[in-house]
């Protein structure tokens, strides 16, 4: 039975956005208890520094903790330019993260390769893994960043990221073969 | 200010040494390949020279060399070789420079290596061969070092295009996945 | 008797006097581990695939090249003034350095580096001293906080930043400037920047004491540190070796002080020299090369003239606004410093200047036209990588991070 979730009727998006108090309440935690896990590779790297230092500071919205494993976070923080060499570990990276999870491309190299146009860097991250937030600046001003963050918060707590989305179609799908 | 090197090189190897010249303070000297490294060895190790320290190696593809302002015989054309490979070393006790260049022809794009006389040489001649292609005689281990394995080419010919992407991983559900067309060439 | 107990399930049901001479010990196999290219240690992306033998390194295979960035054939395809922001991410902790070798090279090449002004030169010198100052801070910070002390690597950043503020002043943007023209610099210093650069180095100083105090004697920081990656004087030269990691080893080599440029004649300064060459003769020297470079700000400040920020020569810098817009042939020369870029004559040339690891050298073949035909870098970061694979023989895993902490491994250098 084929299973149609894709409407152009308001009342189903409406309904399917719809969240329950608990998720409301899951999703209020998720936000500001994100255990980032950043991927650094290049110069964007010393303004995540910053970021995370005490003047700009990260752990005022509770995205302090690095975790340096990817089994123990949830928000995969790309610093940096990527490379087609360094391709295949970003995969694995983020194939080795639990759901849900959130990916923000920092910086214009991680978003659509910057003014590298060339036979190894790869024209984004996004060629690899999806991407919910892409903070332009090459390297972004900490306050740019912290702005992408909130920005990333609000969609966790709608549950419009790319992961929250993908469990909840799946979800649904699981519900409606059920019946 | 290091004429007395190129002097007491001539000299000693005159049947090395092409040609010798100096430009913007540098001490260039042409060396023959086959033997360039006893030229090395002597530069090292003699008193007057000791040149113990070594700076780069890089090479130079001469294939679009069509310099503005000089004469066309000295535009690059076929029957010229269109690699050269430049050492640069220099002597910290004596304070003087001299910059090495072997010219190698295309079909046959081979140098000894200096990796034994100077450790430093060693990585950076798999720099040289992972961008031009130009093979080492004598390295211990010649492979890339900057690109993986599965690179094909040499990218800084000038014959490779610069956005000639070569890549080992997409996403499965992008509109334009180059992995999956033929060929790896990709439209942007 | 627990004890017993406990040998016989750990040693799979047989009793400690039953065992041979071989079993006794763990074997000896050799495993591969591969501290990979997303790592917190590997200071941006390198791979190294360690053989251990238990703990010990046997072998340690160093993989670089996960961020190469093409700088030479994006330079190729690109104006002179267009490559500065290629040269700013080269070692992006201090970007002015890199600015100023290119600016010098091409300078060189064209035969200009007699006729810069006085001010363009002590305004280089500045802001070169201020980005090996955050090279220092940020090195040092980082390797500090891979070892556990956190405080020192806030306290350090604190300083950056006020550095960071103050380079932003300058020239509007904090990490990658690309400040420095061919044949000057692209606009003069903001108005109060005496006062402002003397304040913020007050403050550091004060900063130094402080995290001086936390680490230098610290029993811990030592432990991990001294004796770990020691090199001796004759490895150093023949490795290619320089900067700070030379020093520590011995090697009295300073490129500002052996081949002076620019206006470092007129400034004094001491180099520091270590004995051992371990990791922590080279937190010695860089936490002392903190201390002259602020000498050197300040000798700077003093003498500074009054004066042009570029030098007066058509073929180079862009004609003032006032002219382009009035006269065609100012916009004519305008919109050919941009679209064409400077015209350099035919020629190869090597320039180099002290960088925030040591000998920065830029390498040029220029063919007439306005864009190069090479531009290599020679990158001190790639040849200290590739010592550090015979720095960690024989050491554990965990001294790893303290080598590579100092060998300040900048990856945007490295893999160019």
């Amino acid at each position: 039975m084929a299973v149609e979730l894709t409407t152009t009727r308001l009342e189903d998006a409406a309904k399917w956005a719809k969240q329950s108090k608990l998720e409301r309440a899951t999703n209020w935690g998720r936000k500001f208890s994100l255990f980032t896990y950043p991927f650094v590779t290049a110069c964007c790297g010393m303004e995540f520094m910053s970021v995370a230092g005490p003047k700009y500071d990260l752990a005022r919205f509770g995205a302090e903790f690095p975790r340096f494993s990817p089994r123990q976070s949830d928000l995969l923080m790309i610093v940096g330019t990527i490379t087609e060499k360094q391709g295949p570990a970003l995969k694995r990276v983020f194939d080795q993260m639990a759901e849900p999870k959130w990916v923000i491309a920092f910086g214009v190299c991680a978003s659509t390769g910057g003014f590298y146009q060339n036979y190894h860097s790869m024209p984004g991250a996004d060629q690899v893994i999806p991407v919910d937030v892409y903070i332009p600046g090459c390297p972004p001003r900490p306050e740019q960043v912290l702005d992408a963050l909130i920005l990333l918060m609000d969609r966790i707590q709608n549950g419009r990221g790319h992961s929250q989305l993908r469990m909840k179609r799946e979800q649904l799908i699981a519900s409606a073969t059920e019946e | 200010m290091a004429q007395k090197v190129l002097d007491a090189l001539e000299a000693k190897f005159a049947h090395a040494v092409v040609r010798t010249g100096s430009a913007h303070g540098d001490e260039i000297a042409w060396i023959k390949r086959e033997n360039l490294v006893e030229v090395a060895r002597w530069l090292r190790d003699d008193a007057a020279m000791s040149f113990d320290y070594p700076v780069f190696c890089t090479c130079i593809d001469w294939l679009d060399w069509k310099p503005i302002g000089l004469p066309p015989e000295q535009h690059w054309s076929e029957d010229k070789p269109r690699f050269t490979v430049c050492y640069q070393l220099r002597s910290l006790t004596h304070r003087h420079r001299i910059r090495l260049e072997i010219e190698a022809p295309e079909h046959d794009a081979r140098v000894p290596s200096l990796s034994e006389l100077w450790p430093a040489f060693n990585w950076q001649e798999r720099e040289t061969f992972d961008m031009y292609g130009i093979r080492f005689d004598g390295h211990p281990d010649l492979r890339r070092i900057y690109l993986y394995e599965e690179f094909v080419g040499y990218p800084l010919r000038k014959d490779y295009p610069k956005e000639k992407r070569q890549p080992l991983v997409r996403r499965d559900d992008l509109p334009i996945n180059p992995i999956k067309r033929a060929g790896h060439e990709e439209k942007r | 008797m627990a004890d017993s107990t406990l040998k016989q399930l750990v040693l799979g049901r047989k009793d400690v006097q039953d065992l041979s001479d071989t079993e006794t010990e763990l074997p000896p196999d050799l495993m591969t581990v591969n501290m990979g290219p997303s790592h917190p240690a590997m200071h941006g992306t390198v791979r190294i695939v360690l053989t251990v033998d238990g703990e010990r390194i046997v072998k340690g295979d160093v993989q670089p090249g996960y961020l190469h960035r093409c700088f030479e054939k994006e330079s190729e395809h690109a104006t002179y003034t267009q490559v500065f922001p290629y040269t700013d991410r080269l070692n992006y902790v201090s970007p002015m350095i890199n600015n100023c070798g290119w600016a010098m090279a091409i300078e060189k090449l064209m035969g200009l580096t007699d006729r810069i002004p006085k001010r363009v030169e002590y305004i280089r010198v500045i802001v070169s001293e201020m980005s090996r100052m955050t090279d220092h801070l940020s090195c040092v910070g980082a390797s500090a906080m891979e070892l556990g002390a956190f405080t020192a690597f806030l306290y350090f950043l604190k300083s950056r930043e006020w550095l960071y503020e103050l380079l932003e002043k300058v020239s509007g943007a904090r990490l990658t400037h690309s400040y420095v023209r061919v044949g000057g610099v692209s606009k003069d210093l903001p108005a109060d920047f005496d006062a402002d650069l003397t304040l913020c180095l007050d403050k550091i100083e004060g900063v130094m004491v402080e995290v001086e105090g936390l680490l230098n004697n610290n029993k811990i920081f030592r432990d991990r540190m001294a004796g770990i990656g020691a090199m001796t004087k004759e490895q150093a030269i023949a490795t290619g070796c320089v900067g700070p990691i030379a020093r520590a080893c011995g090697v009295d080599y300073d490129v500002r002080r052996d081949h002076p440029y620019s206006a470092y004649p007129e400034v004094e300064f001491d180099v520091p020299l270590g004995t051992t060459g371990d990791c922590y003769d080279r937190y010695l020297v860089r936490v002392e090369e903190l201390k002259q470079s602020i000498r050197i700000l300040r000798q700077c400040l003093k003498q500074i003239p009054d004066g042009p920020t570029m030098v007066d020569d058509h073929r180079v810098g862009l004609p003032p606004k006032r002219d382009t817009y009035n006269t065609i042939e100012s916009m004519i020369r305008h919109f050919k410093h941009i679209m064409d870029g400077i015209r350099v004559p035919p020629g190869e040339s090597y320039t180099f200047v002290e960088g925030g690891n040591g000998e920065l050298g830029f390498f040029v073949v220029a063919d007439g036209t306005g864009r190069p035909y090479k531009a290599y870098c020679r990158s001190p970061s790639f040849v200290h990588l590739s010592t550090a694979s015979q720095l960690i023989h024989n050491h554990l895993i965990a001294d790893v991070v303290p080598i590579f902490g100092m060998i300040n491994m900048i990856g945007g250098e490295c893999d160019k």
